[in-house]
């Protein structure tokens, strides 16, 4: 049973209706009880990241999926802002803490070229690590969607999973061992998107 | 690099058929001729299978008394179509947002509703974030006049020319522009790319330009002498024997970025 965050931020039911497609079983956890009967999890997101931490804390989220998660070793994918949540920390409209499951900052994006319009919406090419699970069966460099303002830097090269190129080269997908998370949106990308939740549904760390 | 996108806009009305209101697609010209084509649920299916990038659904009826045929529809497109959608007519509130966003849509576009209380854009991108928070401008220029924002379904003109408008959305935190003409909509004369020019270069938020398709070449234009970052289109792949999936050969054979595979 893959459970699928509800902590009031993010699209819930195309992820609900994209993960019954790829193959999974899912149910929407709305307490942190609901965590335990779930073997594997989705964290959406979609908003500011002030908001999304300030929500997955008052839920009791924060601390029951870092138990379920880094202790019990049950897989996670974060997307988005979901993703974003995993990092040290965030600069988005100031300094706030996140999960600390990534060494890594969430920065804004800069292009370095004219033209390049913030928000970053719209479909862009992800170039996956050799190998990479979440990419089996998918092209080494394929189109995803992606709607966002800020990205997770990371620290450590290796978290690197994929990256895209948006004026300069930012992190679309980042993997430690038993979490994963990408920037853009699998339930938005239509084949390849669900390819990818499929293979996280199958994925045994 | 970031692709160019093609977004077949679906638009509803309410109608009565068997005895049963139900949102029927429809296409319009000039904001007054009102054609009706189908099943709008149907018809997102049949973009999906041709690779749209993303659907614009828009209520023309816009009254909260149908409000609940639409999120119907919202619902039924989350289900089946996998790619990002947004919805848009007769959005008000901060509660409208809720039930759109909680149904399915990516994004909700404001148009009257914003021009009548700007804060309520600031109030939906603090609350759900600039990404979902597109401004809809219908735009119309009276003989040699200037270009002018109308509202309520192109009946009322208001004293905002088009750039301002989006560079005021822009500034209270919208996060994309949706720029359609009214006296090209539905002509398929092609985009006013002058007035898409003026817009694009106002703001830095991404613009979808949208009135006028008649031609893969319209779409080229758009993009190149527009800079729109997207074009949206209603009767051109309602009615030509035209699809997304060749509409795109010819844009990319134009050497523009855009995605040919699903």
């Amino acid at each position: 049973m893959v459970g699928i965050i509800d902590y009031g931020m993010g699209n819930l039911l195309s992820v609900y209706h994209a993960l019954q497609v790829a193959g999974a079983e899912a149910c929407v956890c709305v307490r942190p009880e609901d965590l335990q009967k779930c073997s594997r999890f989705v964290l959406p997101g979609v908003g500011a990241f002030r908001d999304c931490m300030r929500a997955l804390r008052s839920r009791g989220f924060s601390d029951a999926l870092t138990l379920e998660v880094c202790r019990r070793g049950k897989p996670i994918l974060g997307i988005c802002l979901g993703m974003q949540a995993m990092a040290a920390r965030s600069f988005e409209g100031g300094e706030y803490p996140g999960l600390g499951w990534f060494d890594a900052d969430v920065v804004r994006l800069e292009p370095d070229f004219p033209g390049c319009r913030i928000p970053h919406i719209g479909w862009n090419e992800a170039v996956w690590k050799n190998g990479s699970v979440l990419a089996t069966g998918i092209p080494v460099a394929s189109d995803f969607y992606f709607v966002h303002s800020y990205y997770m830097h990371c620290r450590d090269d290796r978290d690197v999973e994929a990256i895209s190129d948006y004026g300069g080269t930012f992190t679309a997908a980042v993997r430690k061992n038993n979490i994963f998370a990408t920037q853009f949106h699998p339930e938005k990308s239509q084949d390849q998107g669900l390819k990818a939740l499929s293979n996280f549904v199958q994925w045994n760390p | 690099m970031l692709k160019r996108r093609l977004i077949p806009k679906l638009q509803m009305k309410v109608r009565e058929i068997g005895g049963m209101r139900q949102p029927v697609l429809v296409t319009t010209v000039n904001f007054a001729r009102v054609i009706e084509i189908g099943d709008p649920v149907s018809q997102a299916k049949i973009y999906e299978a041709q690779a749209a990038d993303e659907l614009i659904f828009l209520d023309l009826d816009a009254t909260s008394q149908w409000r609940c045929a639409m999120v119907e529809v919202v619902r039924k497109a989350a289900e089946e179509v996998f790619m990002p959608f947004t919805v848009g007519g007769g959005v008000r509130s901060l509660a409208d947002f809720r039930t759109l966003l909680s149904n399915g849509a990516d994004k909700v576009a404001l148009n009257t509703a914003a021009v009548l209380d700007p804060t309520l854009i600031r109030k939906a991108a603090d609350s759900y974030g600039s990404q979902c928070v597109v401004l809809s401008i219908d735009f119309r220029r009276e003989q040699t006049g200037p270009y002018l924002v109308w509202t309520h379904g192109g009946k009322v003109k208001t004293d905002w020319s088009p750039a301002a408008w989006a560079l005021e959305g822009q500034r209270l935190g919208a996060g994309e522009i949706l720029l359609t003409s009214i006296d090209r909509d539905g002509t398929r004369r092609g985009l006013d790319v002058e007035l898409v020019r003026q817009v694009t270069e106002a703001v830095h938020i991404p613009v979808v330009a949208s009135g006028g398709c008649g031609l893969a070449a319209h779409f080229v234009e758009g993009f190149q002498l527009g800079k729109a970052d997207a074009v949206a289109a209603g009767t051109f792949f309602c009615f030509k024997d035209e699809n997304p999936m060749q509409t795109r050969s010819q844009i990319r054979n134009a050497g523009l970025p855009i995605r040919i595979h699903r």
